[in-house]
């Protein structure tokens, strides 16, 4: 990759909206959102719910349209971005195919992007490995846990080897200790790939934990009331959370989330 | 043994004591063979009150035995002792199959043979009480016909049977069960892609299959004639519209997030159709498929009455009953059962195969 390709920021938005017609007025789900995030970057999004943090996610993906400002994906549109693949995007439930092995399911993105048989193959192994599930390629969804479908569905998003990894709350329906544990690997998985990652949460102490930014966003019009950059080293372990820079870290989140508050 | 079975086992025991009482009053005239198969029953009804032999074959035998026996002396003077019996050997068999599918940790294997062992063995009962009934009770045959009447009338007119069958299962229904399904399935594609297709059709839809079948025959022999085309045309109009509906109905059960996930992977339309919609759709196909097998027979068969060549079942039907031969529009109603009931199977079979993930048909351990 060229020195040049590499300074342009990962997501560019600029006074970003995104205004809903619904049937008592229009909602502003995203009012002037100005963001930059760079490659390499663990940001995660966090805010209390209606704050517009899914309706970010799915203007970088392309899945909504901005009716106003501009936004930038790897220098290109949204949508050119997402015909090229930029992006794997992990729902906030697994959405596998019930009639597709996990092993399909993981392979449908390449089938989709007309990648050959034998190298589908190879990816797939090789992300199910990558989120601990070798040996259950072969079973169907409805025969695994909550957990492993959501790692499932994690693989699937990095099975095509994009750059850019956008997550919308995907361990919101896990129970505490699987949490932990797909966090934990989470953050292995970022630091092996080197990928971008754009996390959604709205559990402060996961966003300390994984993100190297944070951004804090607030309801009623969404948008983003402070960016908080975490200085925790690279290697983080789960007791990590005990610890006094992390809590402090905690706090300033906290009261970022209380000042948007106070605003209505 | 539950409290339910232990009713059945003394209701079983009592018809067969009495069977016994009767079988004694009328003196001689039950015979030896009855008295004794009474006095079995009888025994076996009460071995329960003191667990012995609990197995449901011990029941199951005894009510063979008792069948067996009033079949060989079945006429049309059967003594009284008789009734009492059959209710016995009914109870009986009720207490074996009872047994039978309340045991628990059965063998695979055995589980899924009694699956279908069951309703035959059902079936089979249903048969035998209809002949005993029929026969003992001597009910006129234009009323009903013992099973053995049609069966020996079935078995003469195998030849004329055969022609019936190929006429209205094979060309008219089957062709116009295909052509109905398989054009209802590409219309239901295309009007999906055309909003405005799907809000005036599918109303129009549901008018056609509001039309009454008797309206519909004679305008479709007026149009393509007496043979088996017109009779064709009838099950295309009445496969279509569920058909149609159903298929829409199925494209359109996939969730947002799953469609959402296809575009994330810039599909092409084709792309979302056969990996995610077609799928999706599958489980409602399959049901208009399966109802639509059974409408197609009624649809040929009826359609037959308003002008055919002199072959179909529903000819057949039609001219024999006005004969009264009515063992022979019984051997034709078994050619009907006996096409709609393979026919939904196989297709039963065949949506087990292909929507082995619906949550209807999940196997935990494929
Ligand atoms: N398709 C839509 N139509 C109308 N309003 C919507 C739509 N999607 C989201 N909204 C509204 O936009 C706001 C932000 O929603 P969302 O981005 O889902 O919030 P979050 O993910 O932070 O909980 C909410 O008020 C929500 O009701
Ligand atoms: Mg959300």
């Amino acid at each position: 990759m060229s020195q040049d390709s590499n300074s342009i920021p990962a997501i560019r938005a600029d006074r970003l909206c995104l205004t809903f017609d619904s049937n008592d007025g229009p909602v502003h789900a995203l009012k002037d959102v100005d963001l930059t995030i760079e490659k390499g970057d663990f940001v995660s999004f966090i805010g209390p719910s209606g704050c517009g943090k899914t309706t970010l996610l799915r203007v970088i993906a392309d899945l909504e349209h901005p009716t106003g400002g501009a936004i930038s994906v790897n220098g290109k549109t949204p949508e050119e971005a997402r015909l090229a693949g930029a992006y794997g995007y992990v729902f906030q439930a697994p959405a596998l195919l019930a009639w597709r092995t996990i092993e399909r399911n993981i392979g449908l993105p390449l089938e989709i992007m007309g990648i050959s048989r034998a190298e589908q193959a190879e990816r797939v192994k090789r992300t199910l490995e990558l989120v601990g599930l070798d040996g259950f390629g072969r079973k169907f969804p409805w025969q695994l846990s909550g957990g492993m479908q959501q790692r499932a569905s994690i693989a699937r998003a990095l099975a095509f080897d994009a750059e850019l990894l956008l997550m919308d709350e995907p361990f919101g329906a896990l129970d505490e200790i699987v949490r932990d544990h797909l966090n934990e690997q989470l953050l292995q998985l970022w630091k092996k790939t080197g990928k971008t990652i754009c996390f959604v949460t709205h559990s402060i102490p996961e966003a300390v934990y994984l993100s190297t930014r944070i951004v804090v966003m607030s309801p009623r019009p969404g948008r983003v009331t402070d960016i908080i950059e975490s200085d925790l080293p690279a290697e983080r372990p789960l007791d990590i959370r005990e610890s006094k820079r992390f809590l402090e870290i905690a706090q300033r989140v906290r009261n970022g989330l209380r000042e948007g508050h106070s605003y209505d | 043994m539950t409290g339910f079975q232990r009713t059945i086992a003394t209701l079983g025991g009592l018809a067969a004591a009495a069977a016994l009482v009767i079988a004694f009053i009328g003196s001689g005239e039950a015979g030896i063979a009855l008295l004794a198969a009474s006095l079995v029953l009888a025994l076996a009804g009460m071995r329960h009150h003191f667990s012995l032999w609990p197995q449901a074959r011990v029941d199951l035998v005894a009510s063979l035995g008792g069948m067996a026996l009033l079949l060989s002396r079945l006429d049309g003077d059967m003594p009284t002792a008789s009734w009492p019996l059959l209710i016995a050997c009914w109870l009986f068999g009720w207490l074996a199959v009872e047994k039978t599918m309340a045991a628990r940790n059965l063998p695979k294997a055995l589980s899924s043979v009694l699956s279908l062992a069951v309703p035959v063995f059902f079936g089979a009962w249903i048969i035998f009480a209809w002949e005993v009934l029929t026969i003992g009770l001597q009910i006129p045959t234009v009323l009903l016909p013992p099973p053995s009447m049609i069966a020996v009338r079935f078995a003469e007119s195998t030849s004329i049977l055969w022609a019936d069958f190929q006429q209205t299962v094979i060309k008219a229904a089957l062709s116009g069960y295909i052509l109905g399904c398989g054009s209802a399935f590409m219309v239901a594609i295309l009007i999906d892609r055309v909003p405005f297709l799907q809000r005036g059709l599918l109303p129009v839809g549901n008018f056609v299959s509001a039309l009454p079948i008797v309206g519909i025959a004679p305008i479709m022999v007026m149009w393509f004639g007496f043979d088996w085309q017109s009779k064709a045309a009838v099950v295309v109009v009445m496969t279509f519209f569920p058909m149609l509906v159903n298929t829409v109905a199925g494209l359109q059960a996939t969730q947002a997030m799953e469609r959402d996930l296809l575009r994330t992977y810039a599909s092409s339309y084709f792309q979302l159709l056969i990996k995610l919609r077609l799928p999706t759709a599958a489980p409602f196909i399959f049901n208009a498929l399966k109802i639509n097998s059974t409408l197609a027979l009624i649809g040929a068969i009826v359609a037959e009455f308003f002008g055919t060549p002199i072959v179909g079942l529903g000819f057949r039907i039609s001219t024999e009953v006005g004969r009264m031969n009515v063992d022979m529009v019984w051997a034709e109603i078994v050619v009907a059962a006996l096409a709609g009931s393979l026919s939904y199977g196989l297709l039963s079979l065949l949506e087990r195969q292909v929507t082995f993930w619906h949550p209807s048909n999940r196997r935990k351990t494929p």
